[in-house]
């Protein structure tokens, strides 16, 4: 596997290239921001149709990485979906494919500010949850050993930027996930606050690279 | 027959001016569905277009619109104004006239709408936006003639085609409508005028006196030109020199970028303080104006520009035309030089500077194609289909329409009068549904069709976004800069360039040195500074490619024992390469291999034009990776491609099979970056990505994503969509120009010349300065990523955890 391995408060990680968290002893696969039904959302709103195909993208690669970790828990770590309508509009196949990636396995929903109350889909819907001694919310705030996603990093480095994962001893923010996602770049002011000092980024792509934050 | 008033004719014999044969002639002509004039620059090809009209409007007797004028340019609008408005004044005539472009207020444009004048200058874009509102029936009613000026500079682009398709609107709604279109001298007329007509009608053509041959030459410099780059500095105290001699001289350059630094150091050596100005479409419009207005003014003594003073802006008292840089396109220079002296039947006086050695030969090239009269000219395709998608829109959101009529409709345009009806109802139902294969959007429609078998948009309000996506112009995405503190604009840069930036640089514009600060809302903030050489260049610029024409007479040039026409610096360069290498030959590909600063080299000198070589490095370096030979980039020009990777190419012959590289093309074409550039034009056009948003976000990219992703998933599940379709065969012609590496291909016939040698050549030398390198995204990449990943962990010290 291509994934980057390091450990975060005591804990088992493994940073994957597709920008999914897995951690090695709890079996536990998280990703963040999937934002489905996002073209859906946009039509709605804009009428601009956008090719429909980003939910099965997403799924494709959540389904790969779970094939590949065999997690028993899968964490979806807020903006699963792009707004509440989006959610319930999910498309028939879509949603038995979700259905059946559920099962076997236990599926946390986190809350995101895109998808504030449950959606009709199985799993627990959670604000947040602890495994061993990580703590994982959607929006980061001061708890130490916090994995969450929100922002979108993006790391830059030989001139290509790329979703990244960024932590440092107190946090952790996981790139986005979903097909049709944007990048919010690691040197804007918001993630430049949230890690002052003595980072690392690992860029997602072919493989996970790793590199300081800050120069 | 129509006659001309009695009220000009007395103002033209006040003047003891005579009236123009083919002005006569367009006079005589009035009444003719379609009319083309071809008159060169300093015809009075302006006036001969308006003559009928002032002869109509003289009674007083009509209200409301009458002639309409589109010109490619928003500044050929406002001068045509000014230059209008003084003849009618003094002859008193009950006209009122007045523009409408992108820089025209709001207010204005409001009141334009409930009282239209008697004569209306607008662009393309503005027109397409007009017959967008509900009210376009009302304001057209009344239209007698349109006048399309520089006809033949629209008629090359998707300007032209979103232009005829307006027309075919407002044909309808006026259908006494006729048709003027004004052209420079062109090679093949009867394109035009077929493009023109409102299809199947015919269109007549005049021509008139082509006038004296221009008297044009190369710049003599103290100095000799560089091995590379656009910039021309060397040039400065000759050009100084010049524009002392001569009344007012335009300065004119191919890209904005080469324009700011050539302004910029002008000025540092300007110590008489000549008045000069600077004019290019990233400069405010305050700027623009400034520049025009002081021109007319007789107050500058030269203006540095770019294509944004290309057409015919008739500004009197310019009496040299500078051109810096080889022109590229034979056809552009002979318009260009008609800006000098704009008096009929006098000769117009231009010097060609080259800014670097290739570009003298390329400069002689040019300047004996236009003693031979030799313009240069592509075949144009079918009319596009995004553009049609755009023109469907467009007409949705005027209101309720009839598919059978709009087809009909859009069949009187000439590039469209073969579009099968099966086309049409694709590009309809892209525009309603999105048309994909995944039937996604049944609610969220774009357009619905109403019980009567009428079509309209589901939501009204979307009618709103899409007038503010019209247009078909493919400017790279720009950021406005501004200094701190101050809403003062001075222009803009492309964003591309802006991310580059961080705080501390220094870069060009306007003319001035300023420090980028930082960047809020998507604007640049930027403070100005004293320094004299900026930090960093500047931004980057269109490109053109060399024309087929000027390509073969360069490699005719090279066939010669002697070049007697070239100065001793250029005719050393090329002696020397003849003995180290060989010269590139018309009917051959010569390919030199070399090392050079730790990497392998190869140099393929195919001429075919900077945007089909730079496809041909694609498909050398793609053949290359199959090879495993770890390319890493490769940087075009007009007649080479410069490759280097981490492993020798010893028998380049096998990259050059016609087979395989058709092959590859087409492997080659779905996954690549100038593809993606494509598509974002292509899609952006068609409605499927929006330019510019209601309102700007401030919310940072994170709510934006990239066109790439759009792409890469359309090519994955949809890879017949329309716009897919539109991708391919644009690629095809346009930025991936794949006809000239066949055409290519064809007269060289697998000759390959292959020279391996110790060095770097003559020849190649220069392409090491040039801009534009392509970094391949292959296995050299990764591990050369992967290295300095290692590097930067060790650097750190952090490589262990």
């Amino acid at each position: 596997m291509n994934g980057y391995d390091f450990f975060f408060h005591r804990t088992g990680c493994t940073a994957l290239p597709s920008g999914a968290l897995f951690l090695r002893d709890h079996a536990v696969l998280c990703v963040s921001d999937l934002h489905l039904g996002k073209s859906d959302r946009i039509a709605r709103r804009s009428g601009i149709m956008l090719p429909p195909y980003e939910v099965q993208e997403t799924l494709e690669r959540l389904a790969a990485d779970i094939v590949s970790t065999a997690p028993q828990t899968v964490i979806c770590l807020g903006d699963s979906f792009d707004d509440q309508a989006a959610a319930q509009a999910l498309p028939d196949d879509m949603r038995l494919w979700l259905i059946q990636l559920q099962a076997g396995r236990n599926w946390i929903w986190i809350t995101g500010n895109h998808d504030p109350a449950p959606v009709n889909l199985g799993g627990t819907h959670l604000a947040q949850t602890r495994i061993a001694a990580l703590t994982f919310r959607h929006i980061a705030s001061d708890t130490p050993g916090e994995v969450s996603g929100h922002y979108h990093p993006k790391h830059r480095i030989a001139g290509r930027s790329r979703p990244a994962f960024l932590f440092d001893d107190q946090r952790m923010i996981l790139p986005a996930y979903g097909a049709y996602t944007g990048g919010l770049a690691s040197d804007t002011p918001a993630l430049r606050a949230l890690f002052p000092s003595r980072a690392t980024a690992v860029l997602t792509g072919h493989k996970a690279l790793a590199v300081p934050l800050h120069r | 027959m129509t006659c001309l008033s009695p009220i000009i004719a007395g103002w033209f014999a006040e003047r003891g001016w005579v009236i123009h044969p083919h002005q006569q002639a367009m006079i005589d002509h009035a009444d003719a569905a379609a009319l083309l004039l071809i008159a060169p620059t300093g015809g009075g090809k302006t006036m001969a277009g308006f003559l009928p009209t002032l002869t109509a409007l003289a009674t007083g007797q009509h209200s409301g619109l009458h002639t309409l004028y589109v010109s490619p340019l928003k500044a050929l609008a406002s001068d045509i104004k000014r230059n209008l408005r003084t003849p009618i004044e003094q002859m008193g005539l009950p006209i009122r006239i007045e523009d409408r472009t992108g820089d025209t207020t709001y207010t204005q444009k409001r009141r334009q709408r409930a009282d239209p004048p008697h004569i209306l200058l607008t662009t393309p874009e503005s027109l397409a936006l007009l017959t967008s509102y509900e009210d376009a029936p009302r304001i057209f009613a009344g239209l007698q003639r349109v006048i399309i000026d520089e006809i033949h500079a629209l008629a090359e682009s998707k300007r032209g085609d979103q232009l005829m398709l307006a027309l075919s609107r407002l044909q309808s709604l006026a259908p006494g409508l006729r048709r003027v279109g004004l052209s420079a001298t062109v090679e093949d007329p009867a394109a035009i005028a077929g493009q023109l007509a409102c299809h199947p009608a015919r269109c007549a053509i005049i021509t008139a006196d082509p006038g004296p041959d221009p008297d044009i030459a190369m710049l003599t410099t103290q100095e000799n030109p560089p091995w590379s780059g656009g910039g021309a500095a060397y040039a400065i105290p000759a050009v100084l020199d010049q524009v002392r001699q001569h009344k007012t001289t335009l300065i004119f350059h191919n890209t904005r970028a080469q324009a700011e630094i050539f302004f910029h150091n002008l000025w540092l050596a300007n110590t008489d303080d000549l008045p000069i100005g600077i004019h290019h479409g990233s400069l405010s419009r305050e700027q623009r104006t400034r520049v025009e207005s002081a021109m007319v003014a007789g107050e500058l003594r030269a203006i540095v520009c770019t294509g944004s003073l290309d057409l015919g802006i008739d500004w009197g008292d310019v009496d040299l035309v500078i051109q810096i840089g080889a022109p590229k396109n034979i056809k552009r220079l002979v318009q260009r030089i008609g800006r000098a002296n704009h008096r009929y039947n006098a000769p117009s006086k231009a010097l060609l500077v080259p800014a670097n050695r290739f570009e003298v030969i390329e400069c002689v090239a040019a300047l004996e194609a236009v003693k031979a009269h030799d313009l240069d000219g592509d075949t144009k395709g079918p009319g596009p289909r995004d553009v049609l998608c755009q023109h469907i829109l467009i007409r949705a959101c005027a209101g309720p329409f009839n598919a059978d009529n709009l087809f009909a409709e859009v069949q009187t345009v000439g590039a469209y009068h073969n579009l099968p009806r099966a086309v049409f109802d694709a590009c309809l139902d892209f525009c309603a549904t999105g048309g994909y294969a995944l039937r996604a959007y049944d609610k969220w429609k774009r357009l619905l069709q109403t019980p009567d078998g009428n079509w309209q948009l589901r939501d009204p309000r979307a009618a709103q976004r899409i007038r503010m996506n019209i247009g078909t112009i493919q400017d790279t995405d720009t950021v406005k800069v501004r200094l701190k503190n101050s809403f003062k604009p001075l222009g803009e840069i492309e964003e591309a360039f802006a991310a580059t930036l961080t705080a501390g640089d220094t870069f060009l514009i306007g003319g001035q040195v300023v420090r980028y600060e930082g960047l809020r809302d998507m604007t640049v903030e930027v403070t100005r500074r004293a320094d004299k050489t900026p930090k960093i260049a500047t931004f980057m610029g269109t490109k053109f490619a060399n024309s087929t024409q000027l390509s073969q007479r360069i490699l005719h040039m090279f066939q010669q024992d002697t070049w007697p026409n070239l100065p001793g610096h250029t005719t050393a360069w090329l002696d020397l390469q003849r003995r180290v290498s060989k010269l590139p030959q018309a009917d051959r590909i010569l390919v030199e291999t070399f090392p050079h600063d730790g990497r392998h080299h190869l140099c393929a000198y195919g001429f075919a034009g900077r945007n089909a070589m730079q496809t041909l490095g694609m498909l050398l370096t793609q053949r290359m990776e199959e090879q495993g030979l770890h390319p890493l980039g490769f940087v075009s020009t007009d007649y080479a491609t410069l490759i280097w990777g981490l492993d020798p190419v010893d028998t380049p012959e096998s990259l050059f099979h016609a087979d395989d590289l058709h092959a590859g093309f087409e492997t080659w074409l779905s996954g690549n970056a100038v593809m993606k550039r494509t598509f974002r034009g292509a899609a952006t056009i068609a409605g499927l990505i929006e330019r510019n948003l209601p309102q700007a976000r401030k919310t940072g990219r994170q709510a934006t994503f990239s066109s790439d992703i759009l792409y890469d998933t359309l090519a994955k599940y949809d890879p017949n969509h329309l716009i897919l379709q539109i991708t391919r065969e644009e690629a095809l012609r346009g930025l991936v120009d794949f006809s000239r590496i066949a055409e290519m291909l064809a007269r060289t016939r697998g000759r390959i010349d292959h020279v391996a040698l110790a060095h770097v050549t003559p020849l190649a030398a220069p392409m090491f300065l040039e801009m534009g390198r392509i970094a391949i995204k292959g296995a050299a990449q990764d591990r050369l990523l992967e290295e300095e990943t290692a590097k930067l962990m060790n650097a750190a010290g952090v490589s262990g955890i």
